[in-house]
């Protein structure tokens, strides 16, 4: 029977816009000429505007990704909107959606602060080297958590973009890059309360204040080196999700939140350098308090530890890029 | 050749067995690198076996192929999702591809963040789609809800924005699929009426659907994939027709031979389309009763398995669904075996034309698709035009898509001549 179908057909392609009648009653007659042109016609046609088209049209390659590949930072730069756009969703959701919105970035370091002067200030009485304990237990917080939930985002982010993943072409980079700026939002926040807190106790900060950004920076970066692989491992192993909670409270007796690093002796100096956190906490009460450190002595193995574990982080990410949208 | 705008040279793509296996766990992962042995799990298909294909400037390509097919897996190699495994392809120009309607849609934000937020994952800038803003929402027709969370949207007005956004979106190469499959008529219409337009800016189009008469419509020329490979390449009436008529010459019958539709419980051995006396037939007369035969093998007893089927006319419309309604089907667990169910349809009930038929079987209690095949087999009612059938003896064109042989009756009152 379709045989017969088509021996109606071959007279030109319109006739087959008889066989279904209904397209003709519902749609009307133009449709078709569109069909009929033959597929030289439209080239043909615009010939001119393609042939100074051709210098600066741009040419993609596809072929099987092997072994290391290329960064690609030039193709991430072209991304940047949407980094920018991510980061903002992330935020502009996460306010519009809680019930507290704002509070809940200033409730959390709060209660911590409060917590912590309470035990380990008043009834452990820990040395919090002549400043007011909750001063000195802030300084330390606002930057850890920080930390921690850019930690907690980037190592889920590529994950929980899945759905885009699987669905649109971007440098998979964006994704863990932007799941790190949306912490700072909370944490100009919980910055605000420190200066409140210390206003409230009288102590203004130092001049080297100035270089507290560099601090946030690095604190930023350093969960993003560490966030970078997990997030790309937690594409594999789901595995990362259970690890991370875990790694972050054994990272945070590791870095001195709630005591001061001068209780660590001078000659396990270097191993504590390993932790970059410990350069983060100790520069933020430097710059704000005025605390002496010997910050200065382990600060290049901090930034060498972080500088090895973002490019290692970004090079595995980039190899393993291609099998996420298969996998995740 | 400056024209060609995707060259692709044997591209191949391989995956790995075991679906729900995906993504390991570590331990199990370890426990593999500690044995050493890796053969037994690994074992792999090619979704993709040696396809070349040349896309040209202007040009609309429709793909078509049954599922498994691997017209997702090329798409998602064309966009650039996926990376072959082997093969090469080149692109001149900007490509855009749809794979999904509102990919990254966040249902708490408003229709107009959305709009830049799902620009920009499409490859938009901010500048390009601030001075398409209002085009995309007059297109979209939500010019009322623009500042409203998209989660209080009907899915329609979800759609319509949705797809207003790829619309706007200008890259010299366009791929989309199975978009139309979504959305009322006229926005299905709005949607191919936007794509005619945009391969008439001398833009490439590749459009991967179901819906055969769209492709018929829009695309000049059609591949059609089974297996991983081009079965065919040419004139989109052409190869719509031969899917259409399947491997076996014939629609009116599919035999599954390997890789049967199914899942642990139950899989598609052959769907066929019957004619009064049981025999395969492609053509059917108005007048007779159509049967749809499903033939399936139970693997696993104990699941109440419920048979459907659902018939599609040619212009994509779903004319009805049925699924078997007796006592026993819809209550009585089947033990392991072959089973064959027909569902009837009787003489004078549809329309002349072509009607495509998507058979399912389905668990109830709790929900489950064993399997659902499209485009499964497909048949044509034709009238002879006797005098006898629900036309009378008109011959002229009868739109509709059922044709009701219905009872009239009539009653007069006679006239009085004398009525002034």
């Amino acid at each position: 029977m379709h045989l017969e179908d088509r021996a109606k057909t071959p007279t030109g392609e319109r006739q087959s816009d008889g066989h279904g009648s209904m397209l003709v009653n519902q749609e009307g007659a133009p449709a078709p000429e569109v069909t009929v042109a033959p597929p030289g016609a439209l080239p043909g046609a615009s010939s001119g505007r393609i042939a100074h088209g051709v210098g600066d049209v741009e040419l993609t390659i596809i072929e099987p990704s092997r072994g290391w590949v290329s960064l690609k930072l030039r193709e991430l730069w072209k991304y940047r909107e949407l980094l920018f756009f991510l980061a903002w969703r992330d935020v502009k959701v996460r306010y519009q959606q809680t019930f507290f919105g704002v509070a809940w970035a200033v409730v959390q370091p709060l209660f911590m602060v409060l917590v912590s002067s309470l035990f380990f200030g008043r009834l452990a009485k820990m040395p919090s080297d002549g400043v007011p304990y909750p001063v000195f237990s802030m300084c330390a917080i606002i930057p850890w958590q920080l930390f921690q939930y850019s930690l907690g985002q980037s190592s889920n982010s590529v994950v929980a973009s899945q759905s885009l993943i699987k669905k649109v072409y971007f440098p998979r980079l964006v994704v863990p890059l932007a799941s790190v700026l949306d912490g700072l939002v909370d944490f100009g926040i919980a910055l605000v309360l420190l200066v409140a807190l210390m206003a409230f106790y009288g102590i203004a900060p130092t001049i080297n204040v100035v270089f507290l950004p560099l601090f946030v920076a690095f604190a930023t970066i350093a969960a993003l080196s560490v966030g970078i692989w997990l997030s790309a491992l937690n594409v594999q192993f789901r595995d990362v999700r259970y690890t991370v909670p875990f790694l972050a409270q054994f990272w945070m007796f590791a870095t001195p939140v709630y005591y001061s690093s001068s209780i660590v002796p001078e000659r396990w100096r270097w191993a504590y350098g390993l932790n970059p956190m410990v350069g983060v906490v100790d520069g933020f009460r430097w710059a704000l308090i005025g605390r002496q450190t010997s910050l200065a002595s382990s600060a290049y193995i901090s930034v060498g530890v972080v500088a090895l574990l973002f490019v290692g982080g970004l090079a595995y990410f980039r190899r393993m890029e291609a099998s996420f949208a298969d996998v995740v | 050749m400056s024209d060609t705008v995707i060259l692709a040279s044997s591209i191949g793509k391989r995956y790995r067995i075991g679906a729900h296996e995906r993504y390991g766990s570590l331990r199990a992962s370890l426990a593999k690198l500690l044995r050493g042995s890796e053969k037994a799990a690994d074992e792999t298909f090619w979704a993709l076996e040696d396809v070349s294909f040349e896309a040209k400037r202007g040009e609309v390509i429709g793909i078509i192929g049954r599922n498994g097919a691997g017209k997702s897996t090329l798409l998602k190699i064309l966009s650039r999702i996926t990376d072959p495994t082997k093969g090469r392809v080149e692109i001149r120009g900007r490509i855009g591809c749809l794979l999904e309607v509102g990919t990254g849609f966040h249902p708490e934000l408003s229709g107009r963040d959305n709009v830049f937020l799902n620009g920009t994952i499409l490859g938009m800038r901010r500048a390009e789609i601030r001075r398409h803003f209002d085009e995309i929402v007059a297109f979209a027709e939500v010019e009322k809800f623009i500042d409203t969370p998209v989660k209080h949207y009907s899915s329609g007005m979800y759609l319509r924005l949705a797809f207003a956004v790829a619309a706007h979106l200008q890259p010299e190469i366009l791929i989309v699929d199975e978009v139309l499959a979504v959305g009322d008529a006229r926005f299905q219409k709005k949607c191919l009426d936007k794509m005619e337009d945009v391969s008439k800016h001398g833009r490439t189009v590749i459009f991967v659907s179901h819906n055969m008469p769209a492709v018929t419509r829009i695309c000049p020329r059609a591949d059609l994939l089974d297996n991983g490979k081009v079965l065919a390449d040419g004139r989109s009436h052409e190869i719509v027709a031969a899917y259409l008529r399947g491997g076996l010459g014939t629609t009116a019958e599919r035999v599954w031979a390997e890789k049967m539709p199914g899942d642990g419980v139950a899989r598609l051995r052959a769907v066929r389309v019957l004619d009064k006396s049981g025999m395969p037939r492609d053509a059917i007369d108005i007048r007779k009763p159509v049967g749809i035969e499903l033939e399936y093998e139970v693997l696993v007893p104990g699941h109440v398995l419920v048979p459907g089927f659902h018939c599609y006319t040619e212009e994509g419309a779903c004319a009805f669904i049925s699924v078997d309604t007796g006592a026993e089907a819809q209550s009585a667990p089947k033990p392991t075996g072959i089973y064959r169910s027909v569902g009837w349809m009787p003489g004078n009930f549809l329309s002349e034309g072509t009607y495509i038929i998507h058979v399912a079987l389905a668990t109830m209690d709790p929900t489950n698709v064993n399997f659902y095949e499209r485009d499964a087999v497909a048949f044509q009612v034709i009238d002879s035009m006797d005098g006898d059938s629900s036309r009378g003896r008109y011959a002229g064109p009868m739109p509709g898509v059922i044709r009701p042989m219905l009872e009239w009756t009539t009653a007069t009152t006679p006239r009085l001549m004398n009525a002034s």
